[in-house]
Formats: structure tokens, C-alpha cells, sequence
């Protein structure tokens, strides 16, 4: 494993099968009464919020603590930055108080790789702009995992806004390196220009791949790009683009449908869809936490065992 | 003071003894011919001797950003690279857009010594793109302004551009545009391609300049006018550029340095790690395709000359996250190294042709009579002598310049500038200001 876990394209397919299989050790700990391990004791991790994302906040924060972790959480409103402090000088200030790994989200994207540099600790993306969000990918094929098996083979559909979706690009690269087929649905608007290197298809057209997709999954769609003119209304791309019951129906038995959430409820997904059993989006927030705590777990403490023999 | 200059090659060709007197070539024969007697002897044993190199487009920052680089600084840094004049660019702090601050910036040059420099002055008042700033009185000025450019920012009002075109004829002026259509480049970060699609950054297509070349030509051609385009980065452009002068229209187009060597790769993959915005540049850098477009079109003469875009930025400026970068990198120390590398080493152009692209025709473009003259006896003694032979590790901590924003920090880059002359004064020996 790399020091940093800042792009899903720099795992390599043993990493990434570890870092699920520890995962699904330590989703062992969450059905006890106390979950807490001491794995990470003494440990201190930050999470550097430049962005609000509570959900992916305390999802690590949880994470962290459960393994015992010290969880300073720093976020940039409020604080030095919005006093103008400069990315660096963020990092040196974290650097002199010794965090052992810097979670961090931020509106532009590359900024972990650059923050990586100033840091002598671990870096976890948590989202940089419209470029990654490898944890993300990670809970979403522990996900698929646990639902469906293994991943080699699978025929996974991800609908949305691709161009601007950090999801997207983790998802790519990871389902990739696991063997799955990847099929990228989007109006031509939303999709970036040059995709030829992509590892994966690309369709306008939601129907035609329906019926041979194992997994949907669908990006949210933030209603700013309507008034960019990326597509004409929020109903006609839900005509087109989002998932109803009518297009649930048409998927394979045993297909599941995922969401990253926040969910735009009537626009890229019905509520019918969001909230039948086919809907992963609960386990999901859960499966965040477990995974979340594997990669901390395998970036801080390398090779002793997760979570020792006392199970 | 005299100097014979000992053993040059002119142009690359065969070793010649140069008497430079009174600030004028004196005499040029073979070796051993001429008479130096009184005259300081500088060896020139292996240099190539060209005339002084002239830039058609440098940022000076002063005033206003004299934190980044100074008109002493930055014509302290051209000399290093072998020029002898420089065009100032008006996006300074005020804007040149007066005749006031294009006499001051001029002064200043005179007073620094190092080389010629010539404001360049706003087309439009604050360069906000709303009214033709006072261009008879800025050519009318002391500093005899010619080039006239928004640089930093599009002209990209039709009308006002039409206007412009015509307007600075009367002065013999040219309009020198940086072609960016500004909707289509709204929050744009990089070459709109493969790398900015998988790093997720914004991307800068390469349309959104040929769409202003195009427009731009046509309105040249329709009011009769002479127009030059700013630092050209797609084969696109140089396709458009190519048609509009096989038209015979009075167009004219640069090429810096780091588009004819750097790709948008470099945002990616380079050893300093991905999303460094050392790399950060207006307009952006572009594609292997481009850069081969590029050197072929330089070579061919549809690209007219080389121009730094010498763009100085402070480390707090650069030591960020992409996106809230600085546009821009240095480039007049390295200008004269990376032309060798991308054109003379590659066998695109011998050292006749880069005496051409990078100092006659600037100095046509820019109307400077006293540059860009063939090295002859009689010519204005502006002369640059470099090693060719030599390689060196580029390290921006000798740099004159008060800014370190280059992208070949640890390349390896050929040809050093070993002296340069600007009227018969030596403003740079044996590699150092004098």
C-alpha cells in the first residue's frame, strides 16, 4: 500500500482486495455491543474539512474512533483559513502537532496530492473537487460485494453528472481494477470531452443498458448545472436520465441500486426507488464506517492484525 | 569602448573576428584579419554569435508588483538570456494605458541599463474591455508605443476590437491579442483533453482561442489592418494562421518557448508530483499533437517569432493548490536554451533561422529600427554570443529574476548565453551582468 490513498488509480488489485477483506473483518466489530478497538490508540488523526460534508465527516470521525483513534476535527470555516491561511501553512500547522493521518476534503481538486507534500503523515482523500472520492468507491464495492460476490464480471451502470463527479472517477478506476464492467451514462453535456483512456463505456442512452446491469448507480445532480445549460429542465432529465419504478422494473432480478447521497429525491431517483429493498443506500452509510476504518487501519498500523485474536 | 569579439561563428557559420566600436559593428572578417589594436579582446572561441534577441511579450510587474519582478530585475534576467529589448506588458498596477505610466516603465528601462524596453500599451482603458484606452497618446509619447495588447484578458468585444484594428493604423500600430474567448474558458484551469478530464479540473478548449484567431483574422483583413496574435498554443490556431496568411493579410503570431517544449502531461505526471501549478500557464499547455504543430509552423515561418510570456509570480503565488494558482511561468532566462532544444537540436531550424524568429522579426513586429538587425558592419552592435555545447542543470536560485516560477527547475537544457551586447556595450560577460 501507498502512504497516502489519494486516487483509486493508484491501488493495485491486491491493495484494494485488502483493504475490502479487512473491511469485512472489522464489519465483525460493529454488530458488538462495544465497538471500539485499541488498534489506533495514541494515534492522531484530522480531519481537515475545507468543504461541509458532515456525512462523510463523521463518518470518518466514527471510523477513527472506533479505533481508538484521537479525531481532531478542523474545519475551514471559522477557523485560520478563512482568515486567509494558505493551504501549506494549514499543513505545517497540522505537521508541528504530529497528526499521524490528515483526512482531507477540499473544492479543488488535486489538493490532497499537494497537501501530501507537506505532510510527513498519511493523507486520505475525502473528496477533492471534481476529481476523486476513493473512499466512496471503496464503500461502494464493499457493497457490492457483500450483495453480490465478487466483482469480476459485473456490469455496473453509473448515471449522472459525470464531468463534475469525483464518485465517478473513483468508481472507474477501482471497478476496473476488480474486474467489473463499467458503463458510464450521462448526457453528451455531462461527460468530459476526451474519454478515450477510460476504462470503461459510455452510453447517452439509460434504457438500452438497463436490462444487462447488475449494479445502478446514480450520481446526484446539483440543480446549479441547470442554469449552466447543461441539460434544458430538472424534468426532462429526470424523463431521461433518472430512475423511476418504471426502469426499476426493467432491471435484471437481483440488480441492485446504489446512491452516494445526498439523494435529490424526484429528480435523479424516485422516492419508490430510493427507499425499495433493491436500494442499498442505508448500508451504504454503514459500510462507509467499516471501510473507512480499514484504510485507516492499513495506512497507520501496516502489518499488525486488525483486530488481534481476541474475537 | 571597443571590443573585438574573437573567433564567433556568425549565425553558426564559419569563426569570424567581430570589432564592435562606437556601438556599431565596425567590422566583421576572419580570424586573425581584423585590427583589435586598443580594443578589449572577448574569446569567442565555439560561440555562436546572433544579434540581440528581442521579446515581443514580457511581464515586468513593475509597477505594482515589484514583490514578483522589477524593470531592473527582468531586464537584468533578459540580458542573462541574450536580449537586448523587451516589450513590457500593460497588465501592470495601473494598467499602461496612459502615457503617463508607459513613459515611466520606458524610464525605468533606460535607467536599468540592461536592455531596451519598450511598453507595450493597454487597448482598452484598465483593460476592462468597455473603451479604447488613449493609444495616439501613448504612440505619441516619449515611449513611442507601437503594440498595443490587453494581454491577460481577450479583447473580445467585436466591435471594440474592429475599432482598434483601424484606430492604430494611423500611428503604424499593431494590435496583439490574447485570443481567449472568455465564456467558453469561464473558471478554466487547464487544456480541456484527456489529462484535465481524468484529474478533474476545469478544462480551457482549445476552440475558445482558435474561435478569436479566426474572428480576429477576418476583422484584420476586412478593415486592412495589421493584427499579431499572442503566444499561439493549438495546431488549430496554427491552421487558421496559416490560411489567413496565404490570403496575404497582415497577420502575424508568436509561440512562447514552454508551448513548443511542455505538455498538459506535465500537470499529471511530472517529478514534482501531480497538480503541481508550476505548470499552471495562460493559455494552457496543450498536447504532443499541438507542440509538433507548433515547432513545424515555427520552422515554416507561419509562427513568426518566439516570445517568452516572461510571467513572474511570488512562491505564495504557486505554493498552492491548483486551482487557486497564478496563471504564468519565467522564461527569459531560458528562452534562448529551450528554443535550441525544441528546434535547433531537433534539426527544425539552424541558428540563421533562430536569429530570425527570435530577433529580426520581433523586432519588425514591434517597429524597433535598432534591433533585429543581420550582423553586419555598420549594424547596431546588439549582439548575443552563446555556447551551444554546453548542458546545464536548470536552477532557478541563480536566477536574475525576483521570481522562481520555472518549469525546467532540474532539467538539463543545452546552450548557455556567454555575453550579450547592447549597443556595443556589454550588458552580460562570460555568463554574468557586467
Amino acid at each position: 500500500m501507498n502512504r497516502h490513498l489519494l486516487s483509486t488509480a493508484d491501488l493495485s488489485r491486491e491493495d484494494a482486495l485488502l483493504i475490502l477483506d479487512t473491511a469485512e473483518e472489522l464489519s465483525r466489530v460493529s454488530g458488538r455491543s462495544i465497538k471500539k478497538l485499541p488498534t489506533l490508540r495514541g494515534r492522531t488523526v484530522v480531519n481537515l474539512f475545507f468543504e461541509d460534508s458532515t456525512r462523510t465527516r463523521i463518518s470518518f470521525e466514527a471510523a477513527a474512533k472506533r479505533l481508538s483513534a484521537d479525531v481532531i476535527n478542523f474545519s475551514a470555516k471559522g477557523s485560520s483559513v478563512s482568515k486567509g491561511e494558505s493551504l501549506k501553512d494549514t499543513a505545517l500547522t497540522l505537521q508541528a502537532m504530529g497528526a499521524d493521518a490528515v483526512v482531507v476534503r477540499h473544492g479543488a481538486s488535486g489538493a490532497p496530492h499537494r497537501l501530501a507534500n507537506w505532510v510527513d503523515g498519511s493523507v486520505v482523500n475525502a473528496g477533492d473537487g471534481t476529481h476523486e472520492h476513493p473512499t466512496q468507491a471503496l464503500l461502494d464495492a464493499f457493497t457490492m460485494r457483500r450483495r453480490l460476490g465478487e466483482l469480476d464480471g459485473r456490469r455496473v451502470t453509473i448515471v449522472g453528472d459525470v464531468l463534475h463527479s469525483r464518485v465517478a472517477r473513483s468508481n472507474v478506476h477501482l471497478l476496473h481494477t476488480l474486474g467489473a464492467e463499467v458503463t458510464l451514462v450521462a448526457p453528451p453535456t455531462l461527460l468530459p470531452v476526451a474519454m478515450g483512456e477510460w476504462p470503461c463505456e459510455v452510453s447517452y442512452d439509460f434504457d438500452s443498458v438497463l436490462a444487462k446491469s447488475d449494479v445502478v448507480m446514480m450520481l446526484r445532480v446539483q440543480h446549479e448545472r441547470m442554469n449552466a445549460s447543461y441539460f434544458p429542465s430538472a424534468r426532462e432529465y429526470s424523463r431521461r436520465y433518472g430512475l423511476d419504478p418504471d426502469r426499476l422494473g426493467r432491471m435484471p432480478e437481483g440488480a441492485i441500486v446504489m446512491h452516494p447521497g445526498p439523494m435529490n429525491r424526484g429528480m435523479e431517483i424516485a422516492a419508490e426507488v430510493a427507499d425499495s429493498a433493491r436500494s442499498t443506500i442505508v448500508e451504504q452509510v454503514t459500510n462507509g464506517v467499516t471501510v473507512r476504518m480499514a484504510v485507516l487501519y492499513l495506512l497507520l498500523s501496516g502489518s499488525e492484525p486488525a483486530i488481534g485474536g481476541n474475537l | 569602448m571597443t571590443y573585438l569579439v574573437k573567433g564567433a561563428r556568425v549565425l553558426g557559420g564559419e569563426p569570424k573576428d567581430i570589432l564592435v566600436k562606437d556601438g556599431v559593428i565596425a567590422e566583421i572578417g576572419a580570424p586573425g584579419r581584423v585590427d583589435g589594436t586598443g580594443a578589449g579582446h572577448v574569446d569567442a572561441d565555439g560561440l555562436v554569435a546572433l544579434p540581440g534577441l528581442v521579446d515581443l511579450h514580457t511581464h515586468l510587474r513593475e509597477p505594482g508588483r515589484e514583490d514578483a519582478e522589477t524593470v531592473a530585475s527582468g531586464t537584468a534576467a533578459a540580458a542573462l538570456g541574450g536580449f537586448t529589448a523587451v516589450h513590457a506588458m500593460a497588465n501592470t498596477s495601473p494598467v499602461a494605458d496612459t502615457a503617463g505610466v508607459v513613459e515611466q516603465v520606458w524610464r525605468l528601462g533606460r535607467q536599468a541599463g540592461h536592455c531596451d524596453v519598450q511598453p507595450v500599451g493597454a487597448v482598452t482603458a484598465g483593460l476592462l474591455g468597455r473603451q479604447l484606452a488613449e493609444l495616439g497618446a501613448m504612440a505619441d509619447s516619449a515611449a513611442r508605443v507601437r503594440v498595443f495588447s490587453d494581454d491577460g484578458v481577450c479583447v473580445s468585444d467585436a466591435v471594440l476590437m474592429r475599432r482598434a484594428l483601424e484606430y492604430v493604423k494611423a500611428f503604424d500600430g499593431v494590435v496583439a491579442q490574447h485570443a481567449q474567448e472568455p465564456r467558453l474558458t469561464e473558471g478554466a484551469q487547464m487544456n480541456e483533453g484527456a489529462v484535465s478530464g481524468r484529474l478533474g479540473l476545469t478544462g480551457w478548449p482549445a476552440v475558445a482561442e482558435e474561435a478569436i484567431i479566426a474572428r480576429d483574422c477576418l476583422l484584420a483583413a476586412h478593415v486592412g489592418s495589421r493584427l499579431h496574435i499572442c503566444h499561439v498554443s493549438t495546431a488549430g490556431s496554427v491552421e487558421i494562421i496559416r490560411w489567413a496568411k496565404s490570403k496575404g493579410w497582415d497577420v502575424t503570431a508568436e509561440v512562447t518557448p514552454h508551448h513548443l517544449l511542455l505538455t498538459d502531461a506535465c500537470a499529471e505526471t511530472s517529478p514534482a508530483g501531480a497538480y503541481n501549478p508550476i505548470y499552471k500557464v495562460n493559455p494552457p499547455l496543450r498536447t504532443g499533437e499541438d507542440v509538433r504543430a507548433l515547432r513545424e509552423a515555427l520552422a515554416d515561418g507561419t509562427i513568426d517569432c518566439v516570445a517568452t510570456d516572461h510571467a513572474p509570480h511570488p512562491v505564495e503565488d504557486k505554493e498552492t493548490e491548483w486551482q487557486a494558482a497564478a496563471m504564468g511561468m519565467i522564461g527569459l532566462e531560458t528562452a534562448l536554451s529551450v528554443v535550441q532544444e525544441a528546434m535547433v537540436e531537433t534539426g527544425l531550424l539552424d541558428w540563421a533561422g533562430v536569429a530570425d524568429r527570435m530577433s529580426a522579426r520581433p523586432a519588425r513586429i514591434g517597429r524597433l529600427p535598432g534591433h533585429g538587425r543581420e550582423l553586419r558592419a555598420g549594424s547596431p552592435a546588439n549582439l548575443v554570443l552563446a555556447d551551444p555545447s554546453v548542458r546545464w542543470a536548470v536552477d532557478p536560485g541563480g536566477f536574475a529574476s525576483k521570481s522562481r516560477n520555472t518549469p525546467y527547475q532540474g532539467m538539463t537544457l543545452p546552450g548557455r548565453v556567454v555575453a550579450t551586447f547592447l549597443r556595443g556595450r556589454p550588458t552580460v560577460l562570460e555568463g554574468k551582468l557586467t
